[in-house]
């Protein structure tokens, strides 16, 4: 089959591999329709996520067609459309047992603070990813959903993760009524989280980015509220000065571990990968949200240590707030809204490309050319 | 009169409900936390996951799986993406020695990665398919996708250390270059003499 491959830090092909096979009596064998590459695709990518081993393949948003099924398999057979969660996860440990899918312990031997991820280094489980023609699915009972015949492919492969982060990032905010909601990131996430800050109450919702192509989009996909940090001299005392000097009430980090704004961390933290990530927004979260308040994080970051200045999320007596999502809880609801009119997720995706062109995706999303901001990969045409 | 946050009330230009009903297509649908799917954020509900065993059968093939120490055991299930191989496998595997607390576990990892990729590069010269640098970095989407006029202007951040990018990527074969033609050099000079 092909599939994408990493060759190293931003070097990746499409290449013939070996077919993926049934493994375990509970896995299934997907040839996938779409894939999307995501934000933090671009941390292994760059070379960033420790144990990203040459001639792995990456993607954790996908959706596909049941090509085949191991023998203790109940809920799917061949043939049915499917949308798979980000997460590779068992539906019996401690953890899943209450909820936490993304924090399964019978899928990761190779780190304990993790769980297992599609395509995302040996770190998160060693498992290839969707961005192929075929990909294996552990436990196909549990994380896959057949894509309910209303719904639009692309939204089904932006449920699989983007659209739920940035929901549940809102959700993590705590939001009530009137609070003001201040989003760092406009990227997929980062849109998300906006828009679905509004569903929960919030009374202000203001983005921050450095890229007025996607600020344009935070304004008529989010009713947004917009800054451009590179236009302030300190975004942090702009965010003070449009709250009344109070802070805002939930700060949502939808950045992660290759934040811009500071040169120095970005160049300990990304080039140098002396730190998991340059937590630049995380800190500006922590300085624009206001004292007892909270911040939530949905940006990824690397396992190594990292500079946050914790001393002031202390003194600030802040409540810090972040997990990987667990996708398949957000479905149901998330459903409903779309279906509602509430939500149109692919208003926000760019390019479509083939799998052949993934190279040049990546470059164009890494270098944010021609205004991307989500691009999705035709593995097989549907 | 100073205002807030130096007195107790909250700030004044919040709009009301209903303006904001009226202008954000679903606002406040989710304001009950009951409605939030992720609320609250630990459910025990063993039986609603789909799962039909209490642990999972394990997979085959489990001899040499590397895992972290902080397990008590091999999970069931693992990826097989890339097993351990060579001197980056080694490396690895030494690295696994260390817990996920120490800094050393994940220093060694990105240095294995390293030397996985350079090893790599220069295995693929040796090979029917060598690495070629401008395919595999999609730098010809610069033309292609409007690379000059997606920055020239804009303002954007990143211009300040994206420089380095094309250092960090070709920096390594241009000193290994270098490295190369001294000690043929060197070696040309001593069999002269």
């Amino acid at each position: 089959m092909r599939a994408m491959v990493y060759r190293g830090p931003y070097k990746i092909r499409v290449e013939e591999k070996p077919m993926p096979t049934i493994e375990h009596p509970n896995d299934a064998i997907l040839r996938v329709t779409t894939a999307a590459i995501c934000g933090s695709d671009l941390h292994l990518y760059h070379g960033l996520m420790p144990d990203t081993r040459v001639g792995t393949t990456f993607g954790h948003e996908f959706i596909g067609v049941v090509e085949e099924v191991g023998s203790s398999v109940r809920n799917l057979v061949r043939g049915d459309r499917v949308m798979v969660p980000f997460n590779v996860y068992c539906g019996s440990c401690y953890f899943c047992a209450r909820g936490l899918y993304s924090n399964c312990h019978n899928v990761n031997p190779n780190a304990t603070a993790v769980g297992g991820i599609y395509g995302y280094s040996h770190t998160c489980g060693g498992y290839d990813g969707g961005q192929a023609e075929f990909v294996r699915v552990p436990f196909a009972d549990v994380g896959p959903t057949i894509i309910p015949e209303w719904m639009d492919s692309e939204d089904a492969v932006l449920l699989t993760d983007a659209l739920a982060t940035g929901y549940f990032g809102a959700q993590l905010g705590g939001i009530v009524e009137g609070d003001t909601v201040v989003v760092f990131g406009a990227g997929p996430v980062g849109l998300y989280a906006a828009k679905s800050a509004w569903l929960m109450g919030a009374g202000r919702v203001l983005v921050i980015d450095h890229l007025e192509y996607r600020l344009e989009k935070a304004r008529s996909f989010a009713h947004a509220e917009t800054f451009n940090f590179a236009e302030y001299d300190d975004i942090i005392v702009e965010m003070k000065k449009t709250t009344d000097f109070l802070g805002a009430d939930v700060v949502i980090d939808a950045v992660g571990a290759e934040a811009d704004g500071n040169f120095l961390q970005q160049v300990t933290g990304t080039k140098l990968k002396l730190q998991g990530g340059s937590p630049i927004a995380l800190n500006w979260a922590i300085d624009s949200v206001r004292k007892g308040g909270t911040v939530s994080v949905v940006g990824a970051y690397g396992p190594i240590f990292s500079a946050v200045k914790f001393g002031d999320a202390l003194n600030k007596g802040l409540t810090l707030r972040m997990n990987q999502t667990p996708v398949k809880r957000q479905w149901p609801r998330l459903f409903e809204h779309i279906r509602n009119g509430y939500l149109k997720p692919n208003d926000i995706v760019t390019h479509r490309i083939p799998l052949e062109d993934i190279a040049e995706g990546y470059h164009m999303f890494s270098a944010k050319l021609d205004n991307c901001i989500k691009t999705l990969v035709i593995a097989h045409p549907s | 009169m100073p205002s807030t946050p130096y007195i107790a009330n909250k700030p004044k230009d919040i709009p009301t409900p209903d303006e904001l009903r009226a202008r954000i297509p679903g606002w406040g649908v989710d304001f009950d936390p009951k409605d939030r799917p992720s609320y609250p954020k630990e459910v025990f509900d063993p039986a609603g996951t789909g799962a039909h065993w209490d642990y999972p059968e394990e997979q085959q093939n489990r001899e040499c799986r590397e895992r972290s120490i902080e397990h008590e055991r091999l999970t069931p299930v693992f990826g097989t993406s890339a097993p351990l191989h060579g001197v980056s496998g080694a490396i690895r595997r030494y690295a696994y020695r260390y817990s996920e607390g120490r800094a050393a576990h994940w220093l060694i990892l990105i240095f294995a990665d390293r030397v996985d990729a350079w090893v790599s590069h220069g295995k693929s010269l040796a090979s029917l398919r060598p690495d070629n640098p401008i395919t595999e970095t999609g730098v010809l989407s610069e033309g292609r996708r409007h690379g000059i006029s997606s920055r020239l202007g804009k303002r954007r951040a990143d211009v300040n250390h994206a420089w380095l990018d094309p250092i960090i990527v070709a920096g390594p074969w241009v000193a290994a270059g270098g490295v190369a033609v001294v000690a043929v050099r060197t070696l040309a000079r001593r069999f002269r003499n």
